[in-house]
């Protein structure tokens, strides 16, 4: 099924829900409110037609003071049996950072979305396990978010300030004679 | 007489393998939940390379980006370069000459010949067997020398370019590459007589690890991993970029989706890469090797620089402000990396450097299947999945 | 020449005498210590980013670090240096020193690449400005990543620099 066909045939079943479809290059964006997303997908997922079984990928954006709608989890999603694919995005707030896990669909979106809570702070509702992935457990903030600064805020990582002090201790006994 | 039978009392113990440890390939950390020797629960933990490759990405132009991604997977920069620039292509919309795309065909498969080369060398020897270690690392030094005779440098490369390639193949480095090509299927045999019919390494790779093709579709996995189980994707015949749909390879697939079956299919892959290289060279066009419109993307050859006024601006603005005018939008676009589906997803605002560069990593997915792989099995099995996985803990944590 | 074999010694290097004839030698117990450790040193296997797949290289058929009496060592007790060969991240430095902290004395480091040595083009939130900051370095061996024969030359420096110790073996120090 082309792209374009696809996202018709979502506006149809989902009216409400979709707030727009974009085209580039040929791939197809939806973008969608957040509060079905698990039943879009799971529909998404089991309608014959479409079958979209294998996500691609799972991501998020931050649209920090471009959109009215700070983040968006992007799916990407692809059919084995049909071999299309269709971009779905979901808007979700600053000030309500949450969106449903869609791991009872895909299995394989339990790391990515732990990977996006991880960098962007989105908190995925009923995931199994949702921790840091990517960053220790008792990180502050979180890296992909654009006001995050790059090289790192100036107040430094505890684990890691520890580490520094116990150097500067061993310095003075140890290695300058 | 007065003895009391009692059960004997039992319990879990927990097991913290890594991240230092020389199976792990790199910087894994698993926490292992044993009862005997049987494993009751794993849980990787990951992020020990995590260098932020995605958060520096977004402050540099796009050309700057390249050589982050030669350090994803180490293994195999070349084709995460390729891999790159064809996605960056895609989003400006550059069309490349057909002799770069030829020779980056090439390049990509000699990368999957020394990435998998290096999985068989590891895997090989976590399971025990040593001389498959040293036989490969043979060939694998083959082609690492046939990388530094195209572009200078052994591991990371950096050699594709937005729009073509940096500079053309020569035709000594061809016939190398040609006689490397009539020399490597006998040294994928030597391989095999090595371990195909070694006891030890049957009964430790079959029906260990075994995943069904719907639960592995279901899982997100890609490249040999998915392939194993029986199902047949593959990006170069599923998206051809590149050259792909100029040559004629076959996918090989697996049937038990086990260790073994994925060792048949990777070993038949690197048959295949041979065969596709092969066909690269007898089929290399003549031409340009960059997009015509590439001085806008790709900075000139430093002699010209020095020596051209037109090129030293191009130069200057191209590092200043980077290729202009990167159309709004987004894209996703996958290759086929030798661990599997490597996917660039940019998001671009219209300026010269990237909005957001999300890099869907396989390793990633595939060491988020090792829980499912490994629970219910024996502590030595864990070892045959880490290394079936093939993974690259530089591109997993990015 | 007339040589006294009993009372005069030759001196065949800078702080080695021979007794003729008499089957001996006289040097320094730092000589001596020296020699042992500097000819067979096991590094730590410790790949942390791509400069592991060169070292694992330096190791393997092709440069083969056997023939100067190295042996990769998988555990820090057994170990006498330590490569840290690749990008040391916020996450893994306290790992690293920990490893170095359990290694036996005398032990010593190289910074393999150049994210171990000053964290090359990874200037990050979460990557470690070089090793150095919570590690003493001996050598540094720069290149992303270092050839083979690169990291063979630094092992090279460290055993001349193991060869100029003086007293690193008495508790006194």
């Amino acid at each position: 099924m082309e792209p374009l066909e696809i996202a018709e045939k979502i506006k149809e079943k989902f009216p409400e829900e979709v707030k727009d479809i974009r085209e580039f290059r040929g791939q197809v964006s939806v973008t969608v409110k957040k509060e079905r997303i698990v039943e879009i997908c799971r529909w998404l997922h089991d309608d014959p037609e479409l079958n979209f079984d294998y996500l691609k990928d799972l991501c998020g954006v931050d649209y920090l003071g471009k959109k009215p709608l700070r983040f968006e989890v992007v799916y990407t999603l692809y059919s084995m049996k049909h071999r299309h694919m269709i971009r779905l995005k979901a808007e979700v707030g600053e000030e309500d950072p949450t969106i449903d896990s869609v791991v009872g669909v895909w299995r394989g979106a339990e790391w990515h979305e732990r990977e996006c809570y991880d960098m962007f702070g989105i908190i995925f509702k009923g995931h199994p396990d949702l921790r840091r992935v990517l960053l220790p457990e008792d990180w502050e903030g979180h890296p992909l978010r654009k006001d995050y600064p790059e090289k790192g805020p100036d107040k430094e990582w505890k684990g890691f300030q520890e580490l520094l002090e116990k150097a500067k201790e061993l310095r003075v006994y140890q290695w300058e004679e | 007489m007065g003895r009391v039978e009692k059960p004997l009392e039992t319990r879990e113990i927990t097991l913290n393998m890594g991240p230092q440890h020389p199976s792990t390939h790199g910087v894994l950390r698993l926490v292992l939940q044993l009862d005997g020797e049987t494993v009751v629960k794993c849980t990787p933990y990951v992020g020990y390379l995590h260098r932020g490759i995605e958060k520096l990405a977004e402050g540099m132009t796009y050309l700057q980006a390249l050589p982050l991604t030669d350090r994803l997977d180490y293994i195999s920069s070349m084709a995460n370069n390729v891999g790159y620039c064809v996605a960056v292509e895609k989003l400006f919309g550059i069309e490349v000459p057909e002799r770069a795309k030829f020779i980056r065909t090439m390049v990509c498969e000699m990368t999957r010949i020394s990435s998998h080369i290096i999985w068989i060398a590891t895997h090989a020897l976590d399971l025990g067997a040593m001389t498959v270690f040293l036989y490969s690392f043979r060939e694998r030094e083959w082609i690492l020398d046939l990388f530094e005779m195209l572009c200078g440098a052994r591991l990371t490369v950096s050699y594709p370019r937005i729009g073509g390639v940096r500079n053309d193949v020569s035709q000594e480095f061809l016939d190398s590459l040609y006689k490397f090509t009539e020399e490597f299927p006998k040294r994928i045999e030597e391989y095999e007589t090595l371990i195909d019919k070694n006891r030890i390494w049957l009964k430790r790779t079959k029906g260990i690890g075994v995943i069904s093709a719907e639960e592995a579709i279901n899982w997100g996995l890609s490249g040999p991993m998915l392939r194993g189980s029986g199902v047949k994707y593959d990006v170069r015949k599923a998206f051809p970029y590149d050259a792909y749909d100029k040559v004629d390879f076959e996918v090989p697939i697996g049937k038990n989706g086990d260790v073994y079956d994925r060792y048949r299919c990777r070993m038949e892959e690197l048959r295949q890469s041979n065969r596709i290289i092969r066909q690269c060279i007898e089929k290399l066009p003549p031409g340009p090797i960059m997009a015509p419109d590439a001085p806008k993307f790709t900075l000139p050859p430093k002699d010209r620089v020095l020596a051209d006024m037109e090129s030293l601006i191009h130069h200057f603005v191209l590092i200043t402000k980077g290729p202009m005018a990167a159309p709004e939008g987004e894209i996703y676009v996958a290759t086929e990396v030798p661990k599997g589906e490597l996917g660039f997803y940019i998001v671009s605002d219209g300026t010269g450097r990237p909005y957001r560069m999300r890099i869907r990593a396989p390793s990633f997915v595939h060491t988020s299947v090792l829980p499912r792989l490994s629970e219910g099995h024996l502590v030595a099995d864990v070892i045959a999945n880490i290394g079936t996985i093939d993974i690259v803990l530089g591109e997993c944590d990015r | 020449m007339i040589i006294d074999t009993v009372t005069e010694t030759i001196e065949v290097e800078e702080g080695i005498k021979i007794i003729p004839g008499a089957n001996t030698i006289i040097t320094t117990i730092d000589k001596i210590v020296n020699w042992a450790r500097a000819s067979s040193l096991w590094p730590m296997t410790f790949g942390l980013a791509c400069c592991a797949i060169e070292m694992m290289t330096t190791g393997s058929s092709h440069y083969d670090l056997d023939r100067l009496g190295i042996i990769f060592r998988g555990s820090p007790r057994q170990a006498d240096f330590m490569i840290v060969a690749g990008t040391v991240t916020k996450k893994m430095a306290p790992v690293v020193r920990r490893v170095y902290d359990q290694m036996p004395e005398p032990k010593y480091v190289i910074a393999m690449g150049s994210c171990a040595c000053t964290g090359g083009i990874f200037r990050s939130y979460s990557t470690v400005q070089g090793c150095d900051s919570f590690l003493p370095v001996d050598v540094y061996v720069p290149g992303c990543p270092p050839r083979p024969e690169a990291l063979m030359y630094g092992i090279v420096k460290l055993q001349e620099k193991i060869r100029k110790e003086r007293i690193r073996w008495s508790p006194w120090r």
